[in-house]
């Protein structure tokens, strides 16, 4: 058995004295583990920094073996990203939500591009949170558990959208929601826009934006938690918990700084 | 056939970073061999450290005292402390010669792989030690992996009530370093720390 393929690196773990098992996320085969002869070497280690685009090869015996991974970089992202502590903490969440979330060896074409714009976008954008939001929205659809946006579950109405459901993952309107609304979980506009074209809700400042992130955060949060992860006895990793926590620090952002 | 104290010293010995089955037998044979040069002194020193070694209670380091000889050396400057990973990592700042403060060894790094949380490192206790009025600044000398600045970012955030400056390691060329052989990563680091001259 052999492929070559090119993959995001998720994660690394030491084995033994010189070797790695690292998961990466592949563009054709989804998320797919192996053994990294020198991965924790020093002239390797560097490759296999989560966030890293490589081109892998995968050799094994039989299919359901562990097999063996060999790496070559082909962009070195984690290395953009060490000195800012919010893009950091984006890419930790990011390839630690795609390992916990995605089933080993199931193609999710999908997944791989979003994640490849997520990493770009992190890179390069200011309102990254908003595409980072976006793509955990997208592996929830992807997986089977897409949410609902296009109108309001108990009207129809496809404007004044404000809420969503806890249970459904449907939305709901703000004069619709009623007595309800406190049980259910907010909708930001930034969602609502979203494949429309408006782009009408984008958040005009940082502080928005943050407090934005942060309730898309906790929706799609919600629903990994609930719908993929509960079945299994998981839990959101640690790394989406700090990503959830830096921007749940509003006091912290200056409201009137622009988004670029 | 071998002795089962000799079998049971090559298992040991084959479990030590570097070392196989075969080179622990290698070593198991030489030390037999030595045994007044080499096995005896070396059995004494094991005891030596496993009696009298323990971790600083100050700063985490090694030492067979506590606190530990780096904390309690009068001539170290105590308003600076390197915070560095292991044990290995003060190792090698002592071995440059360059840094005269004190330290702070964490015991790891943030790492969700391993279930590494906070609470699980020597941050508390870093924090309390920040919080002195002879602290002036902390010195974050962590890895320039993920989770090595995940950690540094984690505790410079930890460190925002404190009186005291925060600063990290500059990540980039090597000395004795060639661009040509460098990786796309570390260039484009090098390029971000770029300094005025």
């Amino acid at each position: 058995m052999e492929w070559t393929d090119e993959g995001i690196v998720l994660s690394a773990r030491k084995h033994g004295e010189s070797s790695a098992i690292a998961q990466l996320l592949t563009g054709h085969r989804g998320r797919h583990a192996g053994l990294v002869r020198g991965g924790a070497g020093r002239r390797i280690r560097g490759v296999l920094q989560p966030g890293n685009q490589v081109s892998a090869s995968w050799r094994a015996r039989l299919a359901e073996h562990l097999g063996i991974l060999t790496v070559e970089p082909m962009r070195a992202r984690a290395a953009n990203f060490l000195s800012d502590s919010d893009r950091l903490a984006g890419l930790s969440a990011a390839c630690a939500v795609a390992e916990v979330v995605l089933p080993e060896r199931q193609p999710h074409r999908g997944t791989y591009e979003g994640m490849m714009t997520l990493l770009d976008e992190i890179e390069r954008s200011e309102s990254w949170p908003l595409v980072y939001v976006r793509w955990e929205a997208g592996l929830l659809a992807e997986l089977g558990f897409g949410l609902d946006l296009g109108s309001c579950a108990r009207t129809g109405a496809e404007t004044g959208l404000a809420y969503v459901s806890p249970r459904s993952g449907r939305a709901v309107g703000a004069a619709a929601a009623g007595e309800y609304r406190d049980r259910l979980l907010p909708l930001p506009a930034f969602l609502v826009a979203d494949g429309r074209g408006a782009g009408r809700a984008l958040p005009a400042t940082l502080g928005d934006l943050r407090d934005a992130a942060a309730d898309g955060l906790a929706l799609t949060g919600h629903f990994l938690a609930r719908h993929v992860l509960g079945d299994r006895g998981g839990a959101l990793p640690p790394a989406r918990a700090r990503l959830v926590e830096r921007f749940s620090r509003r006091n912290t952002i200056p409201s009137d700084i622009s988004v670029r | 056939m071998r002795d089962g104290h000799i079998e049971r010293l090559i298992q040991l010995l084959a479990r030590l970073p570097g070392l196989g089955p075969r080179s622990a037998r290698r070593a198991a044979l030489h030390l037999v061999k030595r045994r007044d040069t080499l096995l005896e002194p070396l059995a004494r020193a094991l005891n030596a450290v496993a009696d009298a070694v323990r971790p600083c209670s100050t700063c985490g380091n090694l030492d067979a005292v506590d606190p530990c000889g780096v904390c309690v050396d009068g001539r170290r400057d105590p308003s600076r402390i390197c915070v560095v990973e292991e044990v290995a990592d003060l190792w090698a700042l002592e071995r440059a010669g360059v840094f005269r403060g004190r330290y702070q060894v964490l015991g790891g790094t943030l790492s969700a792989l391993d279930g590494i949380g906070p609470e699980d490192l020597n941050i508390a206790s870093l924090i309390a030690r920040a919080r002195k009025p002879e602290v002036r600044e902390i010195i974050l000398a962590l890895n320039a992996t993920v989770d090595g600045q995940t950690t540094t970012h984690y505790i410079h955030d930890c460190l925002a009530a404190c009186d005291v400056d925060v600063s990290q390691l500059a990540h980039g060329v090597p000395v004795g370093g060639e661009l040509d052989y460098l990786d796309d990563g570390t260039i484009g680091a090098a390029l971000k720390s770029r300094r005025r001259m």
